[in-house]
């Protein structure tokens, strides 16, 4: 619908409109406001009033609650090597491929391609039982970082994001480049990728958040505390480590925060790269 | 032979290697289980696993606790999936129509969505215990026991918290559906003197059914994967067992109980059911 027509809508039906988009608003945004309020309160107030951050209810006691009881630090460290490591692999293996399946004409390409459509189609949770078999009972990488990252380390998103940036480029770019006598890795190296960088940005933020907020995979395969990311240290927490905290939904508040701001501001600051993909691609990422 | 470009072979080779070994094997180590007698065993160790036919099969489906999974998984769908998609249509629509203000709204009705479920189930668990803030405003409403540990109102309160949760994604998806409707078609309407709600249901919907049916085949899916929320949300099984799902017994009956075997069963049989409800969805949503 264009503006114009937008405007010719009745001065009720546009106050309706925006009353309803301000509600919504407030019902996706109270929850992230409520987990603030709450990491601060020095004691636990669940009434109205305590939706009110209360000068003499603040605290910082649950961050270093949190950090006592879970180790926040090397939590946080964890999730970062994860994270790191699949979004670096995605993008390396991403770019490979999105690459020869956009100007390359191989034997194969067109199976290849079905494949990465394909793979969106494949709940993790049916691979998770024989991929925690074969990782941790056959191949003891239980409690590593390589059993936690290998399962992530390709994703068909990040293909298909720079298989669209490629198909984008002109060919007579990588043409002119292969009658010069370039060869693919040179081509690949010196014209393709820089001319994909913000693509590898938005591949980059895309990935980031799997991993991250990834729980169920790194649950399994963690029994040391030591090597938990912090989305399993914050879960591992909330079910068992209440006992003998001042303020036990406090420190899980606080916790939570820790969790969930990275994400949120890498989002905020770069929303319109998160977004683009979204309609680009039509895909989940 | 090759092809034109040969090196496509060798620049695609990293990712399809990765394929095979994370998706395609393990895909077929599972349903292979699946008929097989399986255990674990030290690493190294070769013991025979004989095949057994159905057997798995048969002690999955003889199993109250796997129907009852199976049940509480539907349940969560019917509650999950027409919200989702009355909500994020509702939604996006406004904000299609909205002028001021579009930046910011996108931004508030997506960030739920990035944000980490882990960390968002602890504030829903905070404003919906027996003293928390939800039940405070409803006051003698409130439900007794409160929402997460009632054996009625657990899982409604999943459905409602995912649907939540992911509603920002799915509201895009119709955003970017309704920006690709012409406007010719509403502007004929108009002058064939349709209300605009009858334009509104006559030739918005009709203009945004592939969308509907991309955004109820994705509830569907990641609504029969459900295991996070309802372990953390209502520890493990819920009150009385009432929020197990199928992937919750995968988990347990795959590595808390050593028979991966039984837990592969379970998982083909997820994938089936999913797909089957998915074709009959589409029938639903396609039809004219």
């Amino acid at each position: 619908m264009n503006t114009s027509d937008t405007q010719r809508m009745p001065r009720w039906r546009r106050i309706l409109t925006m009353t309803l988009l301000m509600l919504g608003a407030l019902v996706f945004l109270f929850p992230f406001y409520y987990m603030v309020v709450g990491a601060l309160q020095a004691r636990r107030n669940p009434s109205l009033s305590g939706a009110i951050p209360w000068l003499s209810n603040l605290t910082l006691s649950n961050f270093s609650q949190i950090n006592s009881a879970i180790n926040l630090g090397q939590s946080l460290l964890n999730s970062a090597i994860f994270t790191g490591a699949v979004v670096v692999c995605t993008i390396f293996f991403g770019v490979l491929a999105g690459y020869a399946l956009a100007t390359l004409h191989f034997r194969g390409r067109g199976l290849l391609f079905a494949v990465v459509l394909l793979l969106q189609a494949v709940p993790f949770q049916l691979l998770m039982i024989p991929l925690y078999v074969m990782l941790v009972r056959n191949f003891g990488l239980g409690d590593t970082y390589e059993g936690m990252i290998l399962p992530f380390a390709i994703n068909s998103v990040a293909v298909l994001i720079f298989r669209q940036f490629f198909l984008q480029v002109p060919r007579e770019m990588f043409d002119a480049a292969r009658i010069d006598g370039a060869g693919e890795f040179r081509i690949l190296r010196s014209i393709a990728v820089p001319l994909v960088r913000p693509a590898i940005l938005t591949a980059a933020l895309v990935t980031f958040i799997g991993p991250w907020n990834e729980f169920l995979w790194p649950f399994l395969i963690t029994k040391k505390q030591s090597m938990e990311p912090l989305a399993v240290a914050v879960a591992n927490f909330t079910q068992t480590g209440l006992a003998g905290h001042a303020n036990p939904m406090g420190s899980i508040l606080a916790g939570s925060v820790a969790l969930a701001l990275p994400a949120v501001v890498l989002f905020v600051v770069f929303q319109r790269y998160f977004t683009q993909t979204h309609a680009s691609t039509g895909v989940k990422g | 032979m090759l092809g034109e470009h040969p090196a496509g072979l060798l620049l695609s080779a990293p990712y399809a290697l990765f394929v095979a070994a994370v998706f395609v094997y393990p895909l077929g180590f599972g349903i292979w289980m699946s008929f097989h007698h399986y255990f674990f065993t030290a690493p190294g160790a070769v013991v025979p696993h004989p095949y057994v036919g159905l057997k798995n099969y048969a002690t999955v489906i003889s199993d109250p606790a796997v129907r009852a999974s199976f049940v509480h998984v539907g349940e969560f769908l019917i509650i999950n999936v027409p919200l989702t998609v009355i909500f994020s249509l509702l939604l996006a629509t406004a904000l299609n129509n909205a002028i001021h203000w579009r930046g910011f709204l996108r931004v508030s009705y997506y960030v739920p969505y990035v944000t980490a479920s882990v960390a968002m189930i602890t504030v829903w668990m905070f404003m919906f215990n027996s003293g928390g803030i939800v039940n405070r405003i409803l006051g003698p409403l409130a439900p007794n026991p409160a929402w997460l540990v009632n054996t009625t109102w657990a899982m409604p309160s999943i459905a409602l918290y995912v649907t939540w949760k992911q509603l920002g994604f799915f509201i895009l998806l119709f955003l970017a559906a309704l920006q690709n409707v012409p406007d010719e078609l509403n502007e004929a309407a108009a002058i064939d003197g349709a209300s605009r709600w009858q334009s509104y249901r006559t030739v918005t919907i009709p203009a945004v059914r592939p969308a509907t049916t991309l955004v109820v085949l994705l509830a569907i899916i990641t609504g029969a994967n459900l295991f996070t929320e309802p372990y953390l949300m209502t520890s493990g099984g819920g009150p009385n067992g009432a929020t197990t799902t199928p992937v919750f017994l995968l988990y347990q009956k795959g590595i808390e109980q050593g028979t991966p075997d039984v837990a592969s069963a379970i998982g083909v049989l997820l994938v089936i059911g999913v797909l089957l409800i998915a074709y009959a969805s589409r029938k639903v949503t396609e039809r004219e």
